[in-house]
């Protein structure tokens, strides 16, 4: 399997903001709407290209949501983005309703997840979008892992989907380590490295820190097999479940609340078709705070050497 | 007929008196549904599907129909009367409302594939701004089909209304019509009491509405509201048409504890003699 190399740090918001520009090239009913902070979500590309596409809605979360429900019945194709904090949270209900009990094609972006937001603080970083999401009926939720992923989630969200979506990204600019060629296929688990001692489950920045673990184990002799899921809801089971066949330990990897998030989405899984010992990597019940987003990923165990613990432990049970 | 005219006004009276008897029948027939507000109601709805609206029951989908939104979801049974009373799907169906397998859920759900429904609603201070949306994606497309949004009062105490009511304005839907069923009633009394929301015509027009007031009961004076807002050219438009809770059933009428009550079969018997003279 060719060793994936980061080829420079790139915002998955700047990702998200030229696959939606691409998307809006290719389809003319793609729609886009603004809540005031449209070049800082990555939607200003789109605003300047097709400005009578461009809706301004301003500092008013729950009714983008509800405009954009209007919009999809109308026959658009809308992308709502805005702080992962607004757009999961501050429009829930909105969401629940008018999106997914009408099961309707909306593509929400929530921007600025995760602790690697860094000095805005708890206020502005998503830690439960994740766990609120992918409990709603017909939503989608996708994670994408790095820059060039988050582009091709748009457009695959645009192209593969025709309910509702939620497509989860972060401000920092992190490792761009994915290839177009990889392609993304939503509902599909992404295998980045081969290994059968264990298998560490991870997802959005989450995946460079998960490489870089597997790659570190390697030298001890341990291979890891790592699955990079983009995509949260709906889960690829079969990839899940013949990794807990063939590896029989998993450490879960996420910048998001272990409770309700990725962890709990694949132990779901797991603890029904084949338990095998779990550990988990992420926030563990409390909020984040302001400082520089590396410094924060390391304070709150968000890092590969963090991961490597969780698989040893991980790996001490499964020999029990 | 004009409906404006005496004669047409007779035959509208008619209709939502069939369209009463049919929501009281239902409730009674569910043992729960709320008939104050689709009583109130009842005369709005009857004046949109049978002389405002731009539509064709036998193809519900028809992409050129003036959409209507149902915003208050509570007042459902009076929106699914309405439309069986316009040939959407059979009236025998009423009779289902509320029941396991019904196309009529509680409040309105398109999951369940009912004819002429546009929206699945009951979440309060959601409506408008799917109006909105559809308003803004028909100007993006240069259609000229009228969107209306019925809310009720105290729902106007929800936040996203005024949310939703902002951009209509700022985006100068002028196709885009509120009515607001005026009844002044909500589950805990009187608005006025549980949240005052007067002067709720110069709020709209502070908002840069067209901001309209009828009497929700006298079919004229309805149509000729609707009337005007046809000619509007920059502003979304709304009517506040005053109601009574319960109309058309004198031993209700005005009173808010009919909000959320369904009639027993005994009380919906006489009612219905009432609303049918």
């Amino acid at each position: 399997m060719v060793k994936l190399v980061n080829r420079g740090n790139k915002a998955t918001k700047t990702g998200f903001g030229e696959g939606l520009l691409e998307a809006g090239i290719d389809n003319g009913s793609v729609v886009a709407i603004g809540a005031d902070i449209t070049a800082s979500v990555g939607v200003d590309l789109f605003a300047s290209k097709f400005p009578s596409r461009f809706i301004s809605l301003g500092i008013a979360e729950q009714n983008c949501v509800g405009v954009a429900a209007g919009m999809a019945l109308a026959g658009k194709i809308p992308v709502f983005a805005t702080y992962g904090v607004f757009s999961s949270l501050r429009t829930t209900d909105q969401v629940r309703i008018s999106l997914c009990y009408n099961n309707l094609h909306v593509i929400i972006g929530g921007a600025h997840t995760g602790v690697s937001v860094g000095p805005d603080g708890a206020t502005h970083q998503a830690l439960e979008d994740i766990a609120i999401m992918r409990v709603l009926p017909n939503m989608t939720v996708l994670s994408p892992c790095d820059a060039t992923q988050a582009r091709l989630a748009v457009i695959a969200a645009v192209e593969q989907c025709n309910g509702p979506v939620y497509l989860r990204f972060g401000r920092e600019a992190m490792p761009d380590f994915t290839t177009p060629e990889m392609g993304f296929a939503i509902g599909k688990a992404q295998l980045l490295h081969h290994g059968n001692d264990l298998a560490i489950i991870s997802t959005g920045h989450m995946t460079w820190e998960a490489l870089r673990a597997a790659y570190e184990l390697e030298k001890e002799g341990i291979m890891a097999r790592v699955l990079n899921i983009h995509t949260i809801k709906p889960l690829d089971e079969t990839a899940l479940v013949e990794a807990a066949r063939e590896c029989g330990a998993i450490a879960t990897a996420e910048e998001h609340q272990v409770a309700g998030g990725l962890g709990s989405a694949v132990s779901e899984v797991i603890s029904k078709n084949h338990p095998v010992p779990m550990e988990f990597v992420g926030m563990n019940d409390r909020f984040g705070e302001s400082g520089p987003p590396l410094e924060l990923m390391r304070k709150f165990g968000l890092t590969a050497e963090n991961i490597i613990t969780a698989c040893r432990k991980a790996l001490e049970r499964k020999r029990r | 007929m004009d409906p404006r005219s005496e004669n047409g006004s007779g035959r509208l009276e008619e209709l939502a008196g069939s369209i009463r008897q049919s929501v009281i029948r239902s409730l009674a027939e569910a043992g729960s549904g709320h008939l104050g507000g689709s009583m109130s109601s009842a005369d709005i709805l009857t004046a949109l599907y049978f002389s405002v609206l731009k539509h064709h029951p036998a193809e519900p989908t028809w992409p050129g129909r003036d959409r209507f939104i149902l915003s208050i979801g509570h007042i459902a049974p009076v929106l699914y009367a309405t439309l069986a009373e316009a040939g959407y799907f059979p009236k025998e169906e009423m009779l289902t409302l509320r029941k396991a397998g019904s196309r009529l859920q509680g409040h309105p759900g398109r999951d369940h594939k009912l004819p002429g429904l546009e929206l699945s609603a009951g979440s309060l201070g959601q409506g408008l701004s799917v109006a909105v949306g559809m308003a803004i994606a028909f100007k993006i497309d240069g259609l000229d089909n009228r969107i209306y949004c019925l809310n009720g009062d105290g729902e106007l105490q929800e936040g996203s209304v005024w949310e939703a009511a902002m951009s209509a304005a700022h985006h100068k839907l002028d196709k885009l019509c509120l009515i607001i069923d005026r009844n002044g009633l909500q589950i805990d009394g009187s608005t006025e009491t549980v949240m005052a929301l007067e002067p709720l015509k110069k709020k709209f027009e502070a908002f840069g509405w067209n901001a309209l007031e009828c009497d929700g009961h006298d079919f004229r004076s309805l149509l000729n509201a609707f009337q005007k807002t046809r000619l509007e050219t920059s502003r979304p438009s709304v009517i506040i048409a005053k109601t009574l809770m319960g109309k058309g059933i004198k031993s209700i009428e005005g009173d808010y504890r009919w909000h959320g009550k369904s009639p027993s079969k005994e009380q919906a018997e006489e009612m219905i003699k009432e609303v049918a003279k």
